[in-house]
């Protein structure tokens, strides 16, 4: 199994990270390959495991509020705010395509 | 000798009687971290707060009322933990200069125990490696490269090389604590381990490093990698001590909901004399290709020690054990690309100039502040969660990971109270060698006979055994059933005590007035 550009791509836009350089690429690849070795193991009627603790309940505490009215501790760790507000560039713009965007793959 | 010694036979002691104060005990090991610098153990240093703790401690034994073992006692902690007022950076410019608003549950137990904390550890990036080599603030050495017992084995390849370049590497990813504890910088250090990051390090730096089992200690405040194998390590220079520390920091926290809410007594460990109860189970498939003669030498000897004790030593079968490290890889990318989609620049960490939109900012922020081995994960990881891969890859390795718990399970089952393992299949590599494959290739080797455990969230621990041909460490690890960390400390102690490790002889560079000088320290006579 190989991934194509297509999912490259896909992938990049997914992430929002970039695979780079050729060599990013390669790591995938590779990466794809190693983890085709589970298709070696016979998993018929075995249920996935998600977590270890499986048998036990989650522990769920009181809807009481016990801690909070630290906004300004909290903004200090962001570059951009304005009074009580993170402030983010305009959204519902997406990536560039393949072709717009500077991107290792553009060319693949 | 104090400042060698075991936390609660000998430093407690002398703090307790007077022998040595705690500002004296934090002043000595900070001015140990400055001259054992070159060891790039530490990312952080808390100079400061750490006085302030020691002499807050001072005043609390003077009036004859410590807080408990801890009171006094220097630590260090992984910088993949979170500390008030204190920079938490995970080794990655995704989080340089980032100040936590609050302390990790496991940072807050051990500072509220009297625990002065020394300052942060250097690790791989985001703890994503088995090396320390791969953060942001360079690689960690390994104390031993200064040890007498190393030097005396190295054999030059010419006059002219000297230990700039035969410096071994820590393990990885908590190399850092590993090298603090094992240089005597700290009594006891935080770690955390995913796939082997607190036992490989500890077994290459001849240290105690214990994996608790899942659920037993507190994550929040741990920088998540998996959410569903992480754990908070432990790391010190005994068995007893580890048991010290793990007392102070088991128990369920409302803060962090996988935590099992049974009740949890600290426990002190037995002096155990007779172990012809004790069934030791040799799983045969951690025979693993590649295991040095070596180390198979040192683990049959440690199967023949119990067995000339009177206990039952049997051969068991884990039969998916070579799969772990490939279910690992994919559940482990597959938690990673979640849990790293928090760093986007907008409330904390690094963020980039970029502002055409968010998702360009985000992409450019994630393509400065990530290194090649985070990006490499979190694109894996977005591979096998793909609708297209999801059944094929994730779904298919948690059945996987299922088959790999049970076979423990069934071991367990059947009457084998511990197992035992070796921990790494050499000795620490050189630099120059281990960076001669890419992080991923040197995680899938040497994570190999640790991460199994954390595949079934079992406690394990690795113990300092021996010294190999090259006079490097060599650490043997005990897997234990869940929850059952007593048993497991107890009879890793009553190893530790039979293999008697020998001391690392530290010889450190003094510069003196700008001219080299080679002088033993006092410390280490």
């Amino acid at each position: 199994q190989k991934a194509t550009v297509e999912v490259l791509d896909h992938l990049e836009h997914l992430a929002l990270v970039d695979f780079r350089d050729a060599e990013g690429v390669e790591r995938l690849q590779k990466a794809i390959q190693f983890a085709d070795q589970l298709h070696e193991v016979n998993t018929d009627g075995v249920e996935p495991m998600d977590s270890v603790l499986e048998d036990r309940c989650l522990y769920l505490r009181e809807d009481d509020v016990t801690e909070g009215n630290c906004t300004n501790e909290l903004l200090k760790n962001a570059r951009e705010k304005v009074e009580e507000y993170f402030v983010a560039p305009p959204g519902n713009i997406p990536l560039p395509k393949l072709e717009e965007r500077e991107t290792f793959l553009q060319g693949s | 000798a104090a400042l060698k010694g075991g936390l609660r036979f000998q430093v407690s002691a002398a703090l307790k009687e007077g022998h040595v104060t705690p500002t004296e005990l934090c002043q000595r090991c900070l001015s140990l971290i400055k001259s054992t610098k070159f060891l790039n153990a530490y990312i952080t240093v808390a100079e400061e707060t750490a006085l302030k703790q020691a002499e807050e401690s001072e005043k609390r034994y003077r009036r004859g009322q410590p807080l408990g073992v801890l009171d006094g006692i220097p630590i260090a902690v992984k910088d993949n933990f979170n500390t008030a007022g204190i920079e938490t950076t995970c080794a990655s410019n995704m989080l340089k200069g980032y100040i936590s608003p609050y302390n990790a549950t496991v940072v807050q137990k051990l500072l509220d125990q009297g625990a002065v904390l020394l300052g942060k550890t250097n690790l791989d990036e985001f703890a994503m490696g088995s090396g320390s080599t791969d953060g942001v603030f360079g690689p960690v050495r390994n104390p031993w490269s200064y040890s007498r017992q190393y030097k005396e084995k190295s054999v030059p390849k010419s006059c002219s090389e000297d230990e700039e370049s035969n410096w071994v590497i820590t393990g990885g990813s908590s190399g850092g604590s590993a090298a603090a504890v094992s240089s005597f910088t700290c009594f006891a250090a935080l770690g955390s381990d995913t796939g082997g990051s607190t036992r490989n390090p500890a077994a290459h730096c001849g240290v105690v490093g214990l994996k608790p089992t899942y659920g037993l200690i507190s994550r929040h405040g741990l920088i998540p990698l998996v959410n569903s194998m992480d754990v908070p390590g432990i790391l010190t220079r005994c068995v007893d001590d580890a048991a010290v520390v793990l007392g102070s920091l088991a128990g369920h926290d409302p803060k962090d909901s996988t935590t099992i809410q049974d009740n949890f007594k600290p426990f002190e460990l037995p002096n155990l004399t007779d172990v012809s109860k004790l069934s030791i189970g040799i799983p045969k498939e951690y025979h693993a290709p590649g295991l040095s003669s070596e180390i198979l030498a040192l683990w049959s000897k440690a199967a023949d020690l119990f067995k000339n004790a009177g206990a039952k030593v049997v051969e068991v079968s884990l039969p998916h054990t070579r799969y772990s490290i490939v279910c690992y890889h994919v559940l482990c990318t597959a938690e990673v690309a979640s849990n790293m989609a928090r760093f986007d620049g907008l409330e904390y960490g690094h963020r980039s100039d970029m502002n055409k939109s968010t998702e360009s900012m985000y992409a450019a922020t994630r393509r400065e502040g990530f290194n090649e081995v985070v990006r490499g994960r979190i694109l894996s990881g977005n591979y096998f969660l793909l609708k297209q891969n999801y059944e094929n890859y994730f779904i298919k390795a948690q059945k996987v990971r299922r088959l790999i718990a049970n076979d423990f399970m069934k071991v367990f089952g059947s009457g084998v109270d511990i197992l035992l393992t070796p921990t790494t299949l050499s000795d620490a590599l050189p630099y120059r060698e281990f960076i001669k494959e890419d992080n991923r290739t040197r995680s899938a080797q040497d994570d190999i006979l640790t991460q199994a455990a954390n595949m079934a969230g079992l406690p394990a621990i690795n113990v300092p055994t021996g010294l190999s041909e090259r006079g490097l460490p060599v650490g043997l690890q005990f897997i234990g059933r869940s929850f059952q960390e007593k048993q497991l400390l107890t009879v890793a102690k009553w190893f530790e005590k039979q293999v008697k490790f020998p001391m690392i002889q530290l010889e450190v560079k003094r510069h003196y007035h700008g001219a080299f000088q080679h002088q033993k320290s006092a410390f280490f006579s």
